[in-house]
């Protein structure tokens, strides 16, 4: 459904995206995320027709609508968008600005798919309000109705969330991703919450100074990150220095691990591998004890920011049951307990 | 941030506009490549030192007294709630729409020896003429005191939007660490709301330098009537223009004060969204009290001077109500709708031309530009008498040259002349307006337009122009009202036998034919409600309540 490859997009002489490549199937949500200024949005705007190509090619439904030569715009795109400050209205009435982009249906057809559309994003009975008299919440769902009304191909959401209280977001990410699997709307979102891609989305692409690192589904980005930007940009986690040995094993300050059979490192070499909190497991029968720095309580776990009694004093997170109470400078045992190395050189 | 374009029509619009709207301002500082030595010695040993005196014992005399009028009145306002309070809310604007020399005339015709005041008193004690002392009227004190009656409101209006907006708060904090309420006053609200205050008094400041009809009625020798006299009593242009040079360099220095205060008003209130004060319920006999107070600038700056007009039209009507009445409303409402057009397409190009085009030398341009309201009427009017005569006369050589006929003075002798000079000073009138109203139009709209399949010719008739049409409107009317409320420049600049309401209206005052002026000047101030009346709805809406 859409296709971008090897896309650029420059301003003046400043390069913003660089060579990204994005596959959606009809029916996939995508999603972009990455820290703010990395590109997402210019990604976003070239796919809508609002920014050029200064290089790459976008295709929507097999058919080229931007490279270097082709420009088809924005309005013959058939691409909704919901943008980040919703772009109601004010002037018009619910029921208006929903049905804006109908306009060359008959009436009977635009009111019925008005009508759908309040119930699906369920605001039935808001039709004759005006924009200013609805809530953030309500505002983003009238706004994400608008841009469904006309099917378009391709649903772009532009940090849909971002003005939202946080109790709301959850609620509202998941609310939108039943509306958008019940209608089979393919659409990519742009965040730079990890929490609402998550929620969002089956396709996460993560990103930063313009380039996409990884393009897969939330497991692989947790688990499987291809680099340490990923690595340290998805979920908690420290990166504890380790050496190459012999036999495909590492060494570490928390003792000797086998690496899988897709590494190979020279002996000797300086690595860095990802450990997670829930990877360091409390053990008091274990003999490798490490000092309490601090300490977060989340209700059925505490999250244990660690210092190894080594030398090096690396910091390791822990979370442990909440039953493991310790204070401040108190010490306990832990154990390592990692089903897939991620493993990091940093020899350059 | 697009890249400059000197291919882009807007810049070629834009550029062309400003430098058209800023000739005559700009031509009258260039006169001082011809020094006028004589007349500057002969001025400097007469007259000049009055000018210079006069007219700052004027402005500032009005920006103390706006001050001391307009502070309380909208501390009371925003502040205290008592009965009456969301009448006075628009009735103190009233006096705006008075123009001053028309306040000035009939305050005149009020308080002088013949009037009706010093008549009843001599009649009541049984007085004769030099029996009594009674203050003289026609004054520089009667000017600052006539000023201040109708241009409070700049302060009024700005303070108590000052004074709304200061959150809830800031009072409970200062409360919580111990400041008594009179230390609060003084430490936290008053220099919360001291830029707002300073900034209206700015404006006020500008507009009695810029005044020419009160002082030139009541005879007082100001910067403004000294240009006129240099002009036509001297026949010295260039003289003239190089006084008109002098004070307008006053003006720019308030409109440093201005400028300053406005970035710290943003400053002060950017993002507070926090809860504004309850007010005070004041009871009924403290009540009664305040409004009586905050009712006194109304009775002075409005109704007693719109009452004794409404007399004198009444006894004058039956002669004054005629076809030449008629003929000089006609002229000023071509005049007005003309100008108020021009103006407000001038703005929408503008407007536009900052929005669609992030360069830096538009946005410059048009800010200077935009600068036009705070030059003297005169100024710009004798500028544009200046360069539009010399353009006529190259005009006429090449007619000539070419054709053998000459035009004459098409663009100093017509109304062109006037529409320049009106679009010169009221452009930031109408600016300010468009881009409100364009402000509401944000940038994702026309995305959100474009997304949704609207081409975008489509886009501006179905979202630019319902949602400008408000802005518009208003700025059509402020412009319309400012230029029928004009004197000066329309006094320097009209052409031969062209005349209008408030010519007509200054002329017959100026001839002791105060009754007979009743009715020009009436019709200007009733059509100057228009405006207040607006003014009233936009402030009316609820802050943040």
């Amino acid at each position: 459904m859409l296709n971008l490859h090897h896309a650029s997009v420059a301003y003046k002489n400043e390069v913003v995206v660089d060579n990204v490549s994005i596959n959606l199937l009809a029916g996939q949500i995508g999603c972009l995320l990455g820290p703010s200024g990395c590109g997402k949005t210019s990604i976003l705007r070239a796919i809508a027709g609002f920014e050029r190509l200064s290089s790459g090619s976008l295709a929507l439904r097999d058919t080229v609508v931007s490279d270097t030569h082709v420009m088809v715009p924005a309005e013959a795109r058939k691409v909704g968008v919901v943008f980040q400050d919703y772009a109601l209205f004010p002037h018009l009435t619910v029921a208006e600005n929903i049905t804006f982009g109908l306009h060359q249906q008959q009436k009977a057809l635009k009111q019925q798919r008005m009508l759908e559309l309040l119930k699906l994003v369920g605001l039935f009975g808001y039709e004759n309000r005006r924009p200013h008299e609805l809530s953030g919440g309500q505002q983003q769902r009238v706004a994400l109705a608008r841009a469904m009304a006309p099917k378009p191909d391709l649903l772009l959401l532009d940090e849909p969330f971002s003005s939202l209280d946080a109790e709301l977001r959850d609620d509202l990410a998941k609310d939108i991703r039943s509306i958008l699997k019940h209608e089979n709307t393919t659409a990519l979102m742009v965040t730079h919450d990890q929490h609402e891609a998550f929620a969002m989305a089956d396709l996460i692409g993560v990103m930063s100074a313009g380039q996409i690192f990884q393009w897969s589904n939330a497991y692989s980005l947790y688990h499987k990150p291809v680099n340490k930007f990923v690595a340290s940009f998805i979920g908690d986690g420290v990166f504890l220095k380790a050496q190459a040995q012999p036999h495909n094993m590492i060494e570490s300050d928390l003792g000797e691990f086998e690496l899988s059979s897709e590494y190979s490192f020279k002996v000797g070499s300086r690595l860095e591998f990802l450990v997670r909190p829930d990877d360091v497991i409390h053990d008091d029968s274990s003999n490798t004890l490490a000092k309490v720095v601090s300490r977060s309580f989340q209700g059925s776990h505490i999250l244990y920011e660690l210092e190894l009694q080594v030398e090096s004093k690396q910091i390791v997170l822990c979370l442990a049951l909440s039953h493991h109470d310790h204070r401040v400078d108190e010490m306990f045992g832990i154990r390592l307990d990692i089903e897939h190395l991620i493993v990091f050189t940093t020899d350059i | 941030m697009s890249q400059f374009q000197w291919s882009s029509p807007w810049i070629w619009g834009i550029g062309f506009s400003s430098l058209i709207l800023a000739m005559p301002t700009g031509l009258v500082f260039a006169s001082f490549i011809y020094p006028q030595f004589d007349v500057w010695q002969h001025l400097f040993n007469t007259v000049l030192s009055d000018y210079v005196f006069n007219s700052l014992c004027l402005a500032f005399g009005v920006g103390a007294l706006v001050i001391l009028i307009g502070t309380p009145l909208a501390w009371c306002i925003s502040r205290y709630d008592f009965v009456g309070r969301k009448h006075l809310q628009w009735l103190v604007l009233l006096p705006m729409s008075m123009p001053a020399y028309i306040i000035a005339y009939t305050y005149t015709g009020m308080l002088d020896f013949a009037g009706p005041t010093q008549s009843w008193l001599r009649s009541q004690f049984n007085w004769e003429y030099g029996d009594y002392y009674f203050p003289e009227i026609r004054s520089l004190t009667g000017a600052i005191l006539m000023l201040a009656l109708v241009l409070y409101p700049y302060v009024y209006l700005l303070a108590r939007t000052a004074f709304n907006e200061q959150p809830r708060s800031l009072e409970d904090t200062a409360k919580s660490l111990g400041v008594s309420s009179y230390t609060y006053w003084f430490k936290v609200v008053l220099p919360l709301a001291r830029p707002a205050i300073l900034m209206g008094t700015a404006l006020a400041m500008m507009e009695a330098f810029a005044d020419y009809g009160t002082v030139q009625y009541f005879g007082v020798s100001t910067f403004t009537t000294g240009i006129f006299r240099t002009w036509f009593g001297l026949n010295n242009g260039m003289a003239a223009a190089q006084l008109a040079a002098m004070l307008t360099g006053f003006v720019i220095l308030l409109l440093f004060v201005e400028y300053f205060s406005r970035r710290k008003v943003k400053y002060y209130f950017q993002s507070q969204v926090a809860k504004t004060k309850q007010r005070v319920k004041l009871n009924n006999g403290a009540g009664l009290v305040v409004f009586v107070l905050c009712f006194i600038p109304v009775i002075l700056g409005f109704l007693l001077p719109f009452v004794q007009l409404m007399n004198w039209a009444i006894d004058t009507f039956h002669e004054q109500f005629n076809q030449s009445f008629l003929k000089l409303a006609w002229n000023s409402f071509i005049l007005a709708s003309i100008a108020s057009m021009v103006a407000v397409s001038i703005a929408l190009l503008f407007g536009y031309g900052k929005r669609l085009n992030q360069f830096k030398f538009i946005q410059v341009l048009v800010g200077m530009v935009s600068l036009g309201y705070a030059v003297p009427g005169t100024v710009i009017a004798i500028g544009a008498l200046i360069s539009l005569s010399w353009l006529d006369l190259r005009l006429n050589e090449v007619t000539e040259s070419l054709f053998n006929i000459s035009v004459g003075l098409v663009l100093s002798g017509s109304l062109f002349s006037l529409i320049l000079v009106y679009s010169s000073r009221f452009l930031a009138v109408a600016l300010h307006n468009i881009e409100t109203g364009l402000a509401r139009i944000k940038p994702s709209m026309d995305d959100a337009a474009r997304s949704l399949g609207y081409k975008p010719i489509l886009i501006l008739k179905t979202i630019h122009i319902p949602l400008l049409k408000t802005s518009v409107l208003s700025a059509l009317l402020l412009v319309f009202v400012d230029v029928l409320k004009e004197l000066p420049a329309t006094l320097i600049l009209r052409p031969f036998n062209f005349n209008t309401l408030s010519i007509k209206a200054f002329e017959l005052a100026s001839d002791e034919r105060l009754a007979d002026a009743a009715l020009p000047a009436l019709a200007i101030v009733l059509v100057g409600v228009l405006p207040v009346i607006l003014l009233t709805k936009i402030i009316d809406k609820p802050v943040h309540d």
